[in-house]
């Protein structure tokens, strides 16, 4: 049967892997290469390399980069940040990622999603939001870094994306994301059910029962997460060896 | 030398850079000298089964394909392992390249996520040099469309998802093989999966 997913993500900037605190206020600490190494040995099961910059700013992405890193490591590649064309996303395959997430470009123009899933497969197009609670506890959906509030309300967004073509998301809870007090259960397992293409739980894990709560209490198939594992505070190993225990079935 | 058939199909750097990795000699072509020429031919692919038929048809590298295939060593993977089918039903019939026996339809468990994406587990069904010591690997797969096996013996392992029975590796038996999943990136069983592919005379 399907493995559940365990996949850090490398926040980069100017070359450098960078870790955000609830987005702002980012510490700058790390070589990717090396750290997409560490990771790889530890077991992850794909790679996220995300331009932290690139929605905000415009800045190109690092395929170099993404370029050195396809050349060691043999699993599969994820490139976020600033793809607002299908330009793009030919250069981030061409470089060597397998799938690219599309987040504040596809909000701006949902076509993106559809036309590029028709040229490249909806395999290789993956949907990255950013999601919080209003004051009425409705899931919202933020752009650009969580900095702008786009009105559209979370539910809406990720089935339009299902059926433009995404072929999977990325759920990114704003709540939960810098806490560490675990994945936003209730919000994952609302995209869940709202869509049937895989479902990436992602922000807030802390601790390592996290990883077993997220999956035994949603349909997620996957479950990602930076800083836990930059700062090494958990291996990916060690949550691999605490899911098989509770019979969670991951790759060895 | 390895001919991987360049049709403009998907991401194939990443099984170039596997391949020069492991330091086997191949070429990215869609050249139908450089094809006969090579020593072993590998088909890659993502996207469509109609279209990525179309484009082989309309470059005649169908007819090199099957005929190149009969003397040596030739490996599908994912959209590749379901050309190598007699057909598919993905958006409406079309022919495949009829090597094995079978057809290519919807994931035969409606219930479950589609596409089938991540790693799964594969149970051994057939001895075969592609899986030489390999034992019981998760590999890495993304796909909708599944292929349904004509004939037992072409099954060499298969993975279950929900209540399907996907066919992960296939062969004839003697040159042509098959993967839905992309050793390339499987990891490290995967690269040997490749190397194994590399060693086979």
């Amino acid at each position: 049967m399907l493995a559940k997913r365990i996949i850090p993500c490398l926040d980069i900037r100017d070359g450098k892997v960078v870790k955000g605190v609830n987005f702002l206020g980012v510490k700058d600490v790390g070589d990717p290469v090396s750290l997409a190494e560490e990771y790889n040995k530890q077991g992850a099961d794909e790679l996220v390399f995300y331009d932290i910059t690139a929605s905000y700013e415009g800045r190109s992405l690092f395929l170099d980069l993404v370029n050195e890193v396809s050349k060691k490591i043999f699993i599969p590649l994820t490139v976020g940040g600033g793809i607002s064309s299908v330009e793009k996303i030919r250069d981030s395959l061409r470089a060597g990622a397998d799938k690219v997430s599309l987040n504040s470009p596809a909000i701006k123009n949902p076509d993106l999603i559809k036309e590029a899933s028709e040229i490249f497969g909806r395999q290789c197009i993956v949907l990255g939001v950013d999601a919080k609670r209003d004051e009425n506890g409705t899931f919202k959906v933020f752009m650009n870094g969580g900095r702008v509030d786009t009105g559209m309300e979370l539910i809406d967004w990720v089935k339009k994306a299902e059926s433009l073509g995404a072929g999977e998301i990325c759920l990114n809870s704003m709540d939960a994301d810098g806490t560490r007090n675990g994945f936003d259960i209730e919000m994952t397992d609302a995209v869940c059910n709202a869509v049937n293409i895989p479902v990436i739980a992602s922000g807030g894990a802390g601790k390592i029962d996290d990883f077993s709560e997220v999956f035994e209490k949603t349909s997620a198939t996957a479950a990602l997460a930076a800083s836990l594992f930059h700062f090494g505070i958990l291996t990916i190993n060690d949550i691999k060896k605490s899911l098989s225990e509770k019979d969670i079935l991951v790759r060895k | 030398m390895i001919a991987i058939v360049d049709y403009g199909a998907g991401n194939i750097k990443s099984l170039k850079n596997a391949l020069d990795y492991l330091e086997i000699e191949n070429i990215l072509t869609n050249d139908k000298n450089e094809i006969k020429n090579a020593d072993r031919v590998i088909l890659p692919g993502v996207g469509a089964f109609p279209s990525a038929m179309e484009k082989l048809n309309q470059t005649g590298l169908t007819e090199v394909i099957k005929e190149e295939a009969k003397i040596k060593p030739f490996l599908g993977i994912c959209l590749g392992m379901q050309m190598i089918f007699d057909e598919s039903y993905e958006f409406q019939k079309c022919n495949g390249l009829g090597m094995i026996s079978g057809a290519v339809d919807l994931i035969s468990d409606k219930k479950v996520i589609i596409p089938h994406m991540g790693w799964n587990q594969l149970v051994l069904n057939h001895e075969s040099k592609l899986l030489d010591g390999i034992k019981d690997p998760f590999v890495y797969f993304v796909h909708s469309y599944q292929a349904f096996c004509k004939n037992d013996e072409n099954l060499i392992a298969y993975c279950n998802y929900g209540d399907a029975k996907i066919p992960a590796v296939v062969s004839d038996g003697k040159y042509v093989f098959g993967t839905q999943f992309h050793p390339e990136k499987s990891g490290e069983v995967g690269l040997k999966m490749l190397k194994n592919f590399g060693e086979m005379k």
